[in-house]
């Protein structure tokens, strides 16, 4: 008999917490392996400072939010690519409003290779040229007359899409390209690889080097940092988004807010990614060009 | 008088509650197997707009046979050529490798070694097994890609033989396992039968024993086959991934299963390469579920007859 009001009383919460006000609920953020990282540094932060938020941060991928955004179990969706107009569609279907796009930072993608390489700097024509398989060997670039060991990332992540888009012109990938889970795995094969080239965010590696990177053949090499990347000087970059489906309030605002603030902003430059907006603090730096 | 009433109500309450057990065991065995059915019908359910969606099937079937794999691309291609010559090389090069070591050392272990060595052999054979797949296939891209080249001199680290070798890690226990239980079933009265004509230990081991045991040890090779061909993350990470048309062992490959496993993540819903990746799915769950089936009735109808002396 007394085990009765106990489980009413486990029952009450569980209805209580299923009917709680927005305000009182978790914030879920769901979607972009590539994202994750920093989706739970900011989350893990900014629940230090606010103890009375609750944020959970899980991956799966961008589509996978999407669709989690889609059915309404992820309040945010983190995304490495612009949605589709199909999935932008649906939305607009299901909710009777366009989607709310927020870039809440930048991601400057980085040609790599090996140390021993003595290319210092590539234009976008040249990256274009070896991943689309019109330059199949190192002599065309002035090296040693070997082939070109070429690392790319999986067509389903967001760093593939945004380099196909933005250096491929949307043409497809040579069929050599050897594809590889993640940035970590690409910075590894190629330092391991003396004739190797790949591309993805910032990952220090032992053995490999960056690459600067020219708009045109003629145009000034950027080397990628905080500040080429935040003022668009350094030209392969890319936004990381946070997706909703109704105007945050409440919490999800105040969270959403704290992102993009210089403190959020700072977070995402110590997990490798860039700011949206220079910050002031970097201001001061200059331009490396060669 | 009385004590037959009792025994016959024993009787009766022991019947009830066989009943019952088997109804129970029915019933769970329903349940395993309706799990795979719906399997079955769920992944082709997801892959059918290939072949009755106009839109989907104009877009896809037209490449479908094609050497080309793009599917994400302004003009899509869904060649899965390349994708079938990978799952091939990868799947041909670890049973190459994995059949005489498996078979062998079965027989080895069944005819030959010390108790102390078979005490020895079995066990570590059973740890490989234990392996998860992601520890050989880490293992397999970053310390034997390194010897492989060193040895073939290959210009791509990863490639096809780099993840067939690791595969045979997979397969190598099972056929070991269960050739292992296939030559030791062969009857003791074959083997004397042989010594006695006048054979050696070797000559009995090859010329006898391993006859005898063959469909059993087919039926462990058609399995080896079974988990070799669907190997998924030592592929993913040994290979490279290179959608290429090419019979090379030394260049980069994609397979069928690291196709799935690497772009079923991200792939936007219900869009016609979501189609094709569970076709593909279909595809390895019909030829596995082909494999396993002729393993498990070759072995009953020719095995059991055999022994039998038919």
């Amino acid at each position: 008999m007394q085990r009765i009001p106990y489980a009413y009383s486990l029952i009450l919460v569980l209805l209580l917490g299923a009917c709680a006000p927005d305000e009182e609920r978790p914030i879920t953020v769901r979607g972009s392996d590539t994202m994750v990282a920093i989706g739970q540094k900011w989350a893990e932060i900014y629940m230090q400072k606010f103890p009375e938020a609750t944020i959970q941060v899980n991956g799966g991928g961008s589509g996978t939010g999407i669709s989690a955004l889609i059915n309404r179990i992820a309040d945010i969706c983190q995304s490495s690519r612009p949605m589709k107009k199909r999935e932008r569609d649906i939305i607009k279907a299901k909710y009777g409003r366009d989607v709310i796009e927020i870039p809440v930072a930048k991601d400057g993608i980085v040609i790599y290779v090996h140390e021993t390489n003595p290319l210092s700097e590539i234009s976008i024509a040249q990256m274009k040229a070896i991943y689309t398989g019109k330059i199949k060997n190192w002599k065309e670039l002035g090296w040693e007359d070997q082939s070109i060991v070429i690392y790319g990332r999986e067509n389903s992540s967001g760093t593939y899409e945004f380099f196909k888009k933005r250096v491929l012109d949307g043409d497809d990938f040579d069929s050599r390209v050897q594809t590889l889970p993640g940035t970590g795995a690409i910075a590894n094969a190629v330092a391991q690889d003396k004739y190797a080239i790949g591309y993805g965010g910032i990952a220090y590696s032992r053995g490999i080097k960056f690459l600067a990177a020219k708009e045109t053949d003629d145009s000034p090499a950027v080397v990628a940092s905080e500040l080429t990347v935040a003022n668009n000087s350094y030209p392969v970059s890319r936004d990381l988004y946070f997706y909703l489906v109704k105007e945050p309030q409440g919490r999800t605002k105040a969270f959403i807010e704290w992102v993009l603030s210089d403190e959020g902003q700072s977070l995402a430059v110590e997990e490798g990614y860039f700011p949206v907006r220079p910050l002031d603090h970097l201001r001061s730096e200059t331009v490396s060009t060669k | 008088m009385t004590s037959t009433i009792v025994t016959l109500k024993v009787n009766q309450t022991a019947k009830r509650l066989d009943r019952i057990a088997k109804n129970v065991i029915f019933g769970v065995s329903l349940v395993s197997i309706s799990i795979i059915l719906l399997i079955l019908i769920f992944t082709f359910k997801e892959a059918k707009d290939v072949f009755f969606v106009a839109s989907v099937r104009e877009e896809v079937l037209p490449t479908l046979l094609g050497t080309n794999w793009q599917p994400v691309s302004d003009s899509p291609k869904y060649g899965i050529i390349p994708l079938l010559i990978g799952t091939i090389k990868t799947t041909l090069i670890a049973m190459v490798i994995a059949v005489p070591i498996g078979v062998l050392s079965a027989l080895y272990s069944v005819m030959f070694a010390p108790k102390w060595t078979k005490e020895v052999l079995k066990p570590a054979v059973e740890l490989v097994a234990g392996l998860p797949s992601v520890v050989i296939g880490f293992f397999a891209l970053v310390v034997l890609s390194g010897w492989l080249q060193a040895l073939t001199g290959s210009p791509f680290r990863l490639n096809a033989l780099v993840g067939g070798v690791a595969i045979s890690l997979t397969a190598i226990p099972i056929i070991f396992t269960i050739s292992e239980e296939a030559l030791s079933a062969v009857p003791q009265s074959m083997k004397e039968a042989s010594y006695a004509l006048g054979a050696t230990e070797w000559e009995t081991a090859f010329y006898v024993v391993l006859p005898a045991a063959y469909p059993g040890i087919f039926a462990g090779v058609l399995l080896g086959l079974g988990r070799a061909f669907g190997e998924t993350l030592i592929v993913l990470m040994a290979t490279g991934n290179a959608a290429i048309t090419s019979w090379s062992l030394l260049d980069s490959t994609r397979t069928l299963t690291a196709t799935i496993g690497a772009e079923m993540a991200e792939v936007v819903f219900g869009d016609p390469h979501y189609n094709v990746l569970f076709l593909i799915g279909t595809f390895l769950f019909l030829f596995s579920m082909v494999l396993n089936l002729t393993a498990e009735f070759y072995v009953k109808a020719k095995l059991l007859k055999k022994f039998r002396g038919e």
